[in-house]
């Protein structure tokens, strides 16, 4: 009652003060798609940096790659940029043709100059995502010798090993690889900076789409490019940075945005029930996982690790909390990856787990935190499991924090458990082998960090194995290496993988043609309509 | 004659060193509040445990990339050697870049400050114009229903969380009655129709004759403004209630009365007066308050103000913008306590 009191009477204070605006309301144009998506993450526009989800997904549908793979089915590698490729004898260069006829939105044409500036601009300016290219022995010093122009429309690129050719390839597909526009790129230049600090804002590309214009948490709009064969039907995009939720919805159901990406369970079960809104959904290369550090004596026992792994009650998880947005997935490659495994042997089994712990020595469990990201969604996954933890008398004491806070005492060993979750860097299975599997150096000083290295485990030869993994040329014998990395972390691994991300998205019943694809940057809107 | 004429002289003279003494006294204020201000907010920043390097490389970033960048944000030289480095370039306009926007610091204050400028000077106006009559009506009619339902007003607006009142009148005014547009400054239809000159968005489209974008921006910001003057309402309404029972209470209102004033002009002309010097102070800071930035209403009605700038950017570690910002928010307190101190100059004789 003194709700309905205290809302009634705020309801009367603003709608006397509001009654004088009644606008004329237009829903939105026919040819622009609006979304309403978290868009704060974004921190530059150049191919050669970008590394998070938006922008990731900005280049997406903006740039082109020298190679690319179907969305739907991620075994099917064709040529974008390129238009076609052959390996040397040796397996260490790769010469790609060029697809003759292809136009930047500048109107300048795409060639071969164009590919070998780009790679070589990638390398050389050595931003977060370099490493996906720079990882086959290419570096600042040497790009230029071994980054080449081999003819007219050829490019080649000479590699320090023998890798398999499908990692190689895999990781070609990566937005650090996209074409840019050396011309237009030139142009701008600054202290011979490769035009870096003009594209951080700019756009130099030959994509679906065009960026016109950024303004930081903002908006981002990106216009359709008249230079791309299969034109896009819709002539432009807005992309509005809407933070809460709850305002993402209300936008959505008035019509005044045509897609909310960020709406969290009980909204996505709410606009559900509008005739007018459809959800929309595709798995990602996103593991959720717990890390236990080794440093901690309890959590070092190999049977306290099992047991922990018999504790989490995956099911619950998967049906509520993250209903929706996440299915059981534990093991550490997600599934649409070369190699996927997909066995989860675990369940919520207190009983066994007791056992395990009784032969650890620890008949009456321990106590143990857990740094926990202060978002209602980790929060809530983080209670789940101390509930099901305690079953079994392990304590678990939730710290809250802010996500650089935790990540940054992660990244320092300074840890019990960490609750965390692992996007892809590319669509290569060592992107996760190299960070679950392998670690070169356990030392405090280490230099390299992988989630091994963070949770102080030693993972012996399965780091060898891994590194052998990238020089397997036969992608079927390639792919069993893998499921043998993924079964030994499974066993024994410091990490309890609990459950792989299903992006979401509610649009309005008239949108068509949205592409959820297995990483962000395979989201697309390039073929979206609107009727 | 000439004696007078000298006089008037050295009175100029007088009033022009006097002017000069409260002025340089004044940019001493400003200078060691700020100069306090920039070394607590550094110290802390640096104290916090986040890794100021993770907002610019990320995550995942190879170890020479990490260290290549922690050392062009300065972050290997002493502490204090970084704080002096700073200040010498903070003295000189420079505040560095914003690691997230990419931008100086500088430029996006300058687009953020006057998106909370506006709605808070809207929200202001619009508490102080609704407030203080219902404050001295609370007043005059003490005890009364009126009173009771102006605290009743009150009450509400200052207990009930801003961001739900915010959902609701979304959900209201916006979703269910149309009579308003919802969350954001412009319609992405009307934001390429102007140059932003001021970035206020009401005043740059009012020069520039778009009036159809004009009003558009004043249906967008009729929601949110009316929110944040419900809230400064609430305080001003209670705070101008309390001075004039103290103020109907004097001897000179009995005169005033006694001499045969009219009811309305004793209380507007002659006790309101009175309570106006204490209450400058009272809206003052209640602006203060509101320029600071709603981070909860800017969030919930997707404003970009510099309390949602300078919020994400303290959960990014990105220092540079939390000092840009948070100088500016101590210069305008600053500020406005030397435009009240003004004030009270002007509306109290005794303090001439």
């Amino acid at each position: 009652m003194r709700h309905m009191s205290k809302l009634l009477m705020s309801a009367a204070v603003v709608g006397l003060m509001a009654t004088s605006f009644s606008a004329v309301r237009a829903a939105t144009p026919p040819d622009t798609l609006v979304e309403a998506w978290q868009i704060d993450d974004v921190i530059s526009l150049d191919p050669a940096e970008i590394f998070e989800f938006s922008s990731s997904e900005i280049a997406g549908n903006t740039y082109e790659r020298l190679i690319n793979y179907d969305p739907k089915d991620v075994s099917k590698i064709f040529g974008e940029v390129a238009e076609s490729w052959t390996v040397s004898p040796d397996g260490k260069t790769f010469t790609f043709k060029i697809r003759p006829g292809k136009k930047f939105n500048s109107g300048n044409p795409l060639t071969a100059e164009d590919v070998v500036f780009s790679l070589q601009r990638a390398v050389i300016l050595d931003k977060s995502p370099a490493f996906i290219i720079g990882q086959f022995g290419l570096t600042k010093d040497n790009a230029k010798d071994k980054i080449k122009l081999a003819g007219p429309m050829e490019v080649s690129v000479e590699l320090d090993k023998a890798y398999a050719p499908t990692f190689v390839l895999y990781c070609m597909t990566s937005t650090v690889a996209s074409v840019v526009d050396k011309k237009l790129l030139l142009q701008n230049e600054k202290d011979g900076d490769m035009g870096y600090a003009w594209l951080k804002t700019h756009y130099a590309g030959s994509g679906p789409y065009a960026i016109r214009d950024w303004k930081a948490n903002e908006v981002i709009v990106l216009e359709r490019n008249p230079n791309y064969e299969k034109k896009t039907p819709l002539a432009r995009v807005i992309i509005r940075h809407i933070k809460e939720t709850a305002t993402q919805r209300l936008l959505l159901e008035k019509g005044d945005v045509d897609i909310a990406r960020n709406l969290n369970p009980e909204e996505l079960a709410a606009v559900a029930k509008n005739p007018d809104i459809k959800v929309e959904n595709g798995p990602k290369g996103t593991i959720y996982y717990l890390g236990l550090n080794q440093k901690n004596p309890n959590l070092a026992k190999p049977e306290v690790r099992e047991a922990m792994k018999w504790l989490v009650d995956y099911a619950a998880i998967t049906d509520t909390i993250m209903k929706n947005k996440g299915e059981v997935h534990q093991s550490f490659l997600p599934k649409g990856f070369l190699g996927e495994l997909n066995e989860n042997p675990y369940k919520l089994d207190v009983a066994k787990a007791k056992e395990l712990l009784a032969k650890a020595g620890l008949k009456d469990g321990f106590t143990v935190t857990m740094d926990t990201r202060s978002t209602p969604e980790i929060t809530g996954i983080a209670q789940a499991i101390q509930q099901t933890m305690a079953q079994a008398g392990i304590k678990i004491e939730i710290i809250p924090g802010d996500s650089k806070q935790t990540l940054t005492k992660y990244r320092a060993r300074q840890h019990d458990i960490y609750i965390g979750n692992w996007g892809a860097d590319y669509q290569d299975p060592n992107t996760n082998a190299d960070t679950f599997a392998a670690n070169d150096d356990n030392s405090d000083t280490a230099k390299a960090k992988p989630l091994a290295w963070r949770n102080a485990w030693d993972p012996g030869p399965l780091t060898a194995k891994t590194r052998a993994a990238v020089l397997e040329p036969d992608a079927a014998k390639r792919a069993a290496m893998y499921k043998e990395l993924q079964k030994a972390v499974l066993a024994d691994g410091p990490f309890v993988t609990f459950l792989q991300q299903i992006e979401v998205i509610a649009l309005r019943k008239n949108v068509d043609g949205v592409i959820i694809g297995p990483s962000f940057d395979m989201n697309s809107v390039a073929q979206a309509t609107k009727k | 004659m000439a004696s007078a004429t000298l006089n008037q002289g050295g009175g100029h003279v007088g009033a022009l060193r006097l002017f000069l003494t409260r002025a340089i006294k004044f940019g001493l204020v400003l200078a060691t509040t700020l100069l306090g201000l920039v070394a607590v907010t550094f110290f802390i920043g640096r104290i916090v445990p986040i890794d100021p390097v993770l907002a610019v490389v990320g995550d995942r970033a190879p170890p020479a990339v990490y260290d290549r960048a922690r050392k062009e944000l300065g972050l290997d030289r002493p502490l204090i050697e970084q704080f002096v480095i700073y200040v010498k370039k903070a003295a000189t306009g420079d505040f560095g870049n914003s690691v997230l926007t990419t931008n100086p610091v500088m430029s996006d204050i300058l687009t953020t400050f006057p998106a909370t400028l506006e709605l808070a000077t809207l929200g202001t106006l619009i508490g102080t114009l609704i407030g203080i009559p219902l404050g001295v009506l609370a007043a005059v009619k003490r005890g009364s229903w009126i009173d009771q339902l102006v605290r009743l007003l009150g009450l509400v607006g200052y207990s009930v969380p801003i961001f739900w009142l915010g959902l609701m009148g979304l959900l209201l005014f916006y979703a269910k009655l149309g009579w308003v547009e919802g969350p954001g400054r412009l319609d992405v239809t009307y934001s390429y129709m102007y140059t932003p000159v001021t970035n206020i968005v009401l005043l740059d489209t009012l020069m520039q004759g778009q009036m159809d974008a004009f009003w558009n921006a004043l249906s967008h910001i009729a929601l949110p403004a009316c929110l944040l003057g419900y809230f400064s309402l609430a305080y001003i309404s209670r705070m101008t209630r309390s001075f004039m029972l103290n103020e109907l209470a004097q001897e000179y209102v009995i005169a005033a009365r006694v001499k045969g004033l009219s009811e309305m002009r004793v209380i507007w002309r002659h006790a309101l007066r009175n309570a106006a010097v204490p209450l400058v102070t009272v809206i003052a800071l209640s602006y203060a308050n509101l320029l600071e930035g709603s981070v909860l209403t800017e969030t919930v009605f997707a404003w970009p103000g510099l309390g949602q700038y300078i919020t994400n950017s303290l959960q990014n570690a990105d220092m540079n913008a939390v000092l840009g910002g948070t100088l500016v928010i101590g210069a305008v307190f600053v500020l406005l306590n030397l435009v009240s101190d003004i004030l009270y100059h002007l509306l109290d004789p005794r303090t001439r």
